[in-house]
């Protein structure tokens, strides 16, 4: 087949007002006006959406998962991070 | 089911034995942990080829399965009828383009996987290659073709390839709907004058047997089952599924007041399971070899669509290589 094919784009849906565009598949798409209208059929068919965002996949900078434990290894260490570390008297109450 | 063809041979050179096998435990106690593989992981090239072949028949499958149904929406009785129709078939396409998507991360091209469907080396379910004579069998195919995809296609929710999961989530929401639109035609039918009652009659006598070949051979003749169970991309075999399905649509379909084409069927008290007759096999082995009784027509039709659109395709990427180059040209000029 000697077609031209179609860029790939993933598609980020924001459900609603307040909440914060969330993956929610890829297509392939000429150009961006297409990939938004294709987005909207293939991914909002019944009300999922209030907006909808499509990025060229290749413009998207990932992070190998195979160096998942080197990049996250200096938050591994670092319980001192989240509030359960720290003791307060039970007297004290809800903080 | 919809990747029933899985089931024949695999002719790929087997490369299990090549690779490192401790990157093999090491896949394995993942999979056996219910730790989800993704795309970028290391995994077994078997591993990724059973995938590909699944997820794109699976695929294959609901894009074909457009075109039985898409042959009544222009003959829908009412108005609202043929709105739903149009949803549901409308839903099967975007099915099919979320199936595409997730086998497309294994590193195989949505072009490629087309042209497989089109020249004939992908398979796609066997139910697909029977017609739709009546406005019954859009009854049938919704309540019992959906409701047999339903029953093997939640437990792949819990499959361990992520974005094959994710997918059959949502195509398991959409689907309900599906099965709930065919048993309302299936009632309306049956609750109907006496020609109507029989033409949902006629339906169910002729897409019942079909349907439980769905499911796929018997377990003692699978022979992808065993390693596909260990990777936990199924959880449930062929006869386990079917059983299941027997189970919940025998008391649907009297509850319609229509029988069931199987003399055999009754309720095993004690077991609280629902026996059935022998499945002939060879009509299924020949359904799936291409001798179905559409399984030729459903091809053209598919060959048809992709070369009557071809020029949508080349004109849309032209547009777009157009817009491209006066956008570069402006900002030289700038």
């Amino acid at each position: 087949m000697s077609e031209p094919k179609l860029p790939l784009w993933e598609v980020f849906i924001r459900s609603r007002t307040g909440l914060a565009h969330k993956h929610a598949g890829s297509l392939h798409a000429a150009d961006a006006t297409m990939a938004l209208q294709n987005a909207r059929d293939v991914y909002t068919r019944r009300g999922e959406g209030t907006s909808i965002w499509v990025v060229p996949s290749s413009a998207i900078v990932a992070s190998d998962p195979g160096d998942k434990d080197v990049l996250f290894e200096p938050t591994a260490s670092k319980i001192y991070r989240h509030p359960t570390f720290y003791e307060v008297p039970d007297e004290v109450g809800h903080m | 089911m919809y990747t029933q063809a899985l089931n024949a041979k695999d002719d790929a050179p087997r490369t299990a034995g090549i690779e490192e096998p401790e990157k093999g435990a090491r896949f394995q106690a993942r999979v056996d942990a219910e730790d989800k593989v993704e795309p970028n992981d290391w995994m077994p090239e078997a591993y990724r080829r059973t995938l590909v072949r699944q997820i794109s028949q699976h695929a294959h499958s609901e894009i074909v399965g457009m075109l039985p149904e898409g042959n009544w929406i222009t003959r829908a009785p009412s108005l609202k009828r043929k709105a739903a129709l149009l949803a549901k078939v409308q839903d099967e396409g975007g099915h099919g383009l979320y199936l595409y998507a997730a086998a497309e991360t294994l590193g195989v091209s949505r072009e490629e996987l087309i042209d497989q469907l089109l020249t004939a080396k992908a398979k796609y379910s066997s139910i697909f290659n029977y017609p739709t004579l009546t406005w019954a069998d859009i009854g049938a195919i919704g309540w019992l073709v959906d409701g047999a995809a339903i029953m093997n296609q939640i437990p792949l929710c819990r499959c361990s390839f992520g974005p094959y999961a994710r997918a059959m989530i949502r195509i398991c929401k959409e689907e309900s709907f599906h099965q709930r639109q065919g048993y309302e035609i299936m009632l309306t039918l049956s609750r109907g004058t006496p020609e109507q009652k029989a033409m949902a009659q006629d339906a169910l006598n002729r897409w019942w047997w079909p349907c439980l070949m769905m499911f796929g051979p018997p377990d003692s003749q699978s022979q992808h089952s065993d390693q596909s169970t260990r990777w936990k991309i199924k959880r449930f075999s062929n006869d386990e599924l079917r059983q299941k399905f027997v189970d919940a649509t025998v008391p649907q379909g009297h509850f319609l007041g229509l029988t069931f084409p199987d003399p055999e069927l009754k309720l095993n008290e004690a077991t609280g399971h629902w026996e059935f007759g022998e499945i002939d096999w060879e009509e299924f082995r020949q359904v799936v070899a291409g001798n179905g009784p559409c399984n030729r027509q459903r091809l053209q039709q598919r060959r048809k669509a992709h070369e009557e659109g071809a020029w949508v395709r080349e004109a849309a990427v032209a547009f777009a290589e157009k817009r491209a180059r006066r956008a570069d040209a402006r900002q030289e000029a700038a």
